[in-house]
């Protein structure tokens, strides 16, 4: 468990490094997961070792989400008089970005005959 | 016995406290939620974070006190990031199957939300400034906030965007799907995931494991490409 903690916290680290090295637009820990996918790709021993210790710290994923929300209350007033206009441009946008996401999928796996297994 | 305003004054200093008060708090949320049958409106981080935003509220405690508590949980977020990894391991066949859907979706929901949140934001009479900051706020905090820097935005009002995003997702995506009877766990995950980041992701997780690991590639795709094309898409609003 250590050592997939390890790993985890390994790649990350050079996930923050690569980004700043090169300047990449991504956060680290986004070039770190891709760093992890590749080695799990590759190397099958790393993949069963990390996979208890990964799926561990995703089981609750909304948690860690909670201090970032608790902030957010604080700012509340920020949005000032214009709460109502980016409550509705956020409440009316993540609706159609998530319903043009997910059509566009079906269609284009439609067309291309991907069928889920 | 001690006097109860001097025990309190030692436990405010440490971070012992919160990060417990966080911990009970969630598993209180998750606790309702999952007695209630876990409906999209019983949101497990909206019930922790009105929980603890009332307790802080209570005792008259800054954030930053909260915080020193609450950072140890915050900073699993990384390690959970990269961690996103072996969901993505575990669908890899599924997901070589589905690579051009997968793009589509990805570039589709990028596009469409960051267009028609900077079109009803404008429509509604919002400033430069805060069209900048409303950008970027499908993808995840750290890009939003360097991207809403880079266009002129400020980067406090961008990480209260992306966090509202996340949860409106969170609760509208269930109810919404379903009426549009898209029954497909993998296009339902990526939208959601590439609309509403983590948060996004994280409630995919709770409903379907292939969702959750479509959100998740939504998500790192969506990072990308919001930070190569908000700039471009902010552009046609000036």
């Amino acid at each position: 468990m250590i050592r997939a903690l390890a790993l985890i916290l390994s790649c990350q680290l050079a996930g923050e490094v690569g980004a700043r090295l090169l300047s990449l637009p991504v956060p680290g820990p986004v070039l770190g997961m891709a760093l992890l996918w590749a080695l799990m790709v590759l190397l099958p021993r790393v993949a069963e070792a990390v996979m208890p210790v990964g799926e561990g710290i995703l089981r609750h994923l909304s948690l860690l989400f909670v201090p970032a929300g608790v902030g957010v209350v604080g700012h509340l007033d920020r949005l000032g008089p214009q709460a109502l206009a980016l409550g509705a441009a956020i409440l009316i946008s993540t609706a159609l970005a998530i319903a043009a996401g997910a059509l566009a999928f079906t269609l284009v796996a439609r067309l291309t005959g991907s069928h889920d297994a | 016995m001690r006097d109860v305003a001097e025990i309190w004054s030692y436990l405010a200093q440490g971070p012992l406290l919160w990060l417990t008060l966080t911990l009970l708090a969630y598993a209180l949320a998750d606790l309702v939620a999952e007695a209630l049958g876990r409906p999209p409106l019983a949101n497990t981080v909206l019930i922790s974070v009105v929980l603890l935003g009332l307790m802080l509220w209570a005792t008259g405690t800054p954030y930053a006190t909260y915080f020193e508590g609450a950072q140890f949980v915050h900073f699993l977020l990384g390690p959970a990031t990269v961690s996103l990894a072996v969901p993505l391991y575990r669908q890899g066949a599924r997901l070589r199957r589905a690579v051009l859907p997968v793009l589509a979706g990805v570039v589709t929901g990028s596009v469409v939300a960051m267009i028609s949140a900077l079109a009803i934001g404008r429509a509604l009479g919002l400033d430069l400034a805060t069209l900048a900051s409303l950008a970027p706020k499908s993808t995840t905090a750290p890009v939003a906030i360097g991207i809403a820097e880079g266009l002129g935005g400020s980067p406090t009002l961008a990480a209260v965007l992306v966090i509202l995003t996340g949860i409106t997702g969170a609760l509208i995506a269930t109810p919404l799907l379903d009426a549009l009877r898209l029954r497909d766990w993998r296009a339902r995950g990526l939208a959601v995931g590439t609309a509403a980041h983590g948060i996004g992701t994280a409630r995919a997780f709770q409903v379907h494991p292939t969702a959750g690991a479509f959100a998740g590639i939504g998500m790192g795709l969506n990072a990308i490409l919001t930070a190569l094309l908000a700039p471009v898409v902010l552009r046609l609003f000036l």
